[in-house]
């Protein structure tokens, strides 16, 4: 199928909010997603994400703002009169039909006769010409998340919605699904609007990431951007892991240098998101593979211009490509640091004194006045 | 002792069967005496096989007359009783709206009122409105008792529908009509079917309420009571034999269909 999805345009949030009696799920929100775009909304259950893909599609109402598709405002049209379709989180197959006529379901309800042929290349298309006759419940999981993407993606819509297509899914499954998704994203073109909880993947399908906290946009950018330059903890922390580590900045002439415990660290001034000024507080993040860990007795051997941190191993677990340390130190009680089992390394056991040291360029400031947890694995209860 | 080991072995198979004879022996009865040709008005005895009264099932007076509104008003009361049941069902599962739980246990109070106090306070409201007894007010009181069943077997299925594939109907292009006729009633239709027909079983055989509010119209029930005063027509076995056996089919045909689709669809 090399359907050229040529109308259409991009999707414009502006000023769309939602809130049920005194709760409010989505603040004012403006969003532009680029027509073709492959577009994640990430964050926890209950960040107004899901919420947000229910506008677009119409089965929510916006308490206020407006959306657009391309010039058109589409605010108030009804969910079968937008040129837009929805994978849904469990599919949402209709369990009386079978797979050819779920499939053929929204070509019927325009007044078009003939579907075979648009339904078969479809079924090509997510590989399962084999089952058309059967009913959805005789299918795997898997096999039923393709039916719903094709029954979305024969109608051409201006923007697929994918509400967590992939939830329901064990881990293996899931990663294969996600570069097919990718794998047709790529071959129709058309706009998909993606929702998740799961930054892996994300990171992975999407070009453009929005990640979202609280019923806000907390930062958007392409995956590798967010990743590295992180703007708050909430970034930080949820995307990846981050070791945060607040400090007082001592001196702001050429790069930044930070007093915290009981040394100084140096970080580019550009990476830094928050104000900068002399005898002022900064959180300093450091990603855990950025890392290197040398045994305290080695610690002349590290080249001159890393930041260093001392500190001793409290844990340590390997994980078969690399192994995960904690170190605890003056600095942070429990710095998280990944090493490539590249060489085995004798005497970097739990209780040994280390040094850890790396490229000040890889490290990013961020605004002390933050909750420096934010995004940490509770995010779940906290939504 | 083997004989004492083989019974506990199968005791369940034992007891099922015997429940299952303890439950068909009446059907098997009336169906046997169908064929029966009594000596005198009362079919209580066998006597010697005969098709007499199968030949002839209409051959006393006012049977068929009876029959035939019965199943009018079963009919009638069938197609009141499940379209406003299931309007109710469906309210009482998708909406939200004050006193929805009251009417949640209001629904029950029918089916918990003894039925003979609701057939005398029923003739007590006839009587006090003016109303002329006869048809219309065994129907209105057949669907009135109806209801309560088809209530809650439509309720029991619409609780497991999942509403998302209504939002994903529509969000396949069609409208509240179309998603109502195409995606909400046939996945609905299982729990309305088993409502319409217990609706149908209960209003036709139904003697109580039919009985005080029915005035001069005799309904089959009515007639098979009032023969059992004066002595009892082979032919009433012989309608009895034909509904157990239509039911009987009814039920086969649709568990034949449907295994018949289940292999459809498995290739």
């Amino acid at each position: 199928m090399t359907q050229q999805q040529t109308a259409g345009g991009d999707v414009r949030l502006a000023g769309i909010s939602k809130t049920y009696g005194s709760f409010t799920a989505v603040q004012p929100l403006d969003l532009t997603v680029p027509q073709g775009s492959f577009f994640a909304l990430l964050g926890a259950s209950g960040c107004g994400k899901t919420t947000t893909l229910r506008m677009i599609a119409g089965l929510e109402e916006a308490t206020t703002g407006t959306v657009f598709l391309g010039e058109k405002d589409i605010t108030d049209l009804p969910p079968y009169k937008r040129p837009v379709n929805t994978v849904f989180q469990s599919y949402a197959l209709f369990p009386h039909l079978d797979i050819t006529e779920n499939v053929a379901f929204g070509l019927r309800r325009r007044g078009i006769k003939s579907v075979k042929k648009q339904v078969d290349d479809m079924l090509e298309l997510v590989e399962l010409g084999d089952f058309a006759r059967r009913k959805p419940h005789q299918l795997s999981g898997g096999q039923q998340q393709r039916v719903a993407v094709a029954r979305a993606l024969i109608n051409h819509p201006q923007v697929l919605l994918l509400d967590e297509p992939l939830g329901a899914l064990d881990l293996k499954l899931r990663r294969q699904m996600q570069l097919e998704l990718k794998r047709i994203q790529t071959e129709v073109g058309i706009t998909f609007v993606h929702v998740t909880h799961d930054q892996e993947e994300a990171m992975t399908m999407a070009d453009t990431v929005a990640v979202m906290n609280g019923g806000r946009v907390e930062q958007l950018g392409a995956p590798a951007d967010l990743y590295e330059n992180p703007r708050t903890t909430f970034v930080a922390n949820f995307l990846g892991t981050s070791n945060l580590i607040e400090g007082e900045i001592v001196s702001t002439g050429g790069d930044l240098v930070v007093a915290a415990g009981g040394g100084k660290l140096t970080l580019p001034r550009e990476r830094c998101s928050a104000a900068t000024t002399t005898g002022g507080r900064l959180l300093l993040g450091i990603r855990p593979e950025k890392i290197s860990l040398a045994h305290a007795d080695d610690a002349d051997s590290i080249a001159a211009g890393r930041n260093r941190v001392t500190g001793r191993i409290v844990d340590s677990s390997f994980i078969g490509v690399s192994t995960q340390y904690v170190v605890e130190s003056p600095a942070g009680k429990a710095l998280q640091v990944y090493e490539q089992n590249i060489d085995r390394r004798a005497g970097l056991l739990p209780g040994a004194e280390v040094v850890l040291h790396w490229n000040p360029a890889h490290t990013f400031g961020l605004d002390a006045d933050q909750d420096i947890d934010a995004g940490v694995e509770s995010v779940e209860d906290a939504a | 002792m083997p004989v004492l080991r083989w019974i506990r072995r199968n005791l369940v198979v034992i007891a099922g069967l015997l429940t299952l004879a303890y439950m068909i022996l009446p059907n098997i009865v009336v169906m046997v005496f169908s064929f029966n040709k009594p000596n005198g008005r009362f079919n209580y005895a066998w006597q010697r096989f005969s098709l007499d009264a199968w030949k002839d099932p209409c051959g006393v007076a006012d049977l068929c007359g009876s029959l035939s509104l019965s199943l009018q008003i079963a009919f009638w009361a069938t197609l009141g009783a499940t379209a406003l049941g299931t309007m109710i069902a469906f309210a009482l599962v998708r909406y939200r709206f004050r006193a929805r739980g009251a009417i949640n246990s209001l629904i029950f109070l029918p089916m918990a009122m003894p039925e003979v106090v609701m057939a005398a306070s029923l003739l007590t409201l006839f009587l006090n409105m003016g109303a002329q007894l006869g048809f219309w007010t065994v129907l209105i009181a057949h669907i009135m008792f109806c209801l309560s069943f088809v209530v809650t077997a439509v309720k029991a299925r619409v609780m497991s529908m999942d509403p998302r594939l209504e939002e994903a109907a529509r969000d396949l292009y069609a409208g509240p009509v179309q998603t109502f006729l195409r995606v909400t009633l046939p996945i609905a239709a299982p729990g309305i079917a088993a409502g319409a027909m217990l609706a149908f079983a209960l209003s036709f055989d139904d003697f109580i309420i039919t009985n005080f509010n029915a005035g001069s119209t005799v309904t089959f029930p009515m007639f098979v009571w009032g023969s059992a005063q004066r002595g009892t027509p082979v032919q009433i076995n012989v309608i009895g034999t034909a509904m157990f056996i239509i039911a009987i089919s009814v039920v086969l045909v649709g568990q034949v269909i449907a295994s018949r689709r289940k292999n459809n669809a498995r290739p």
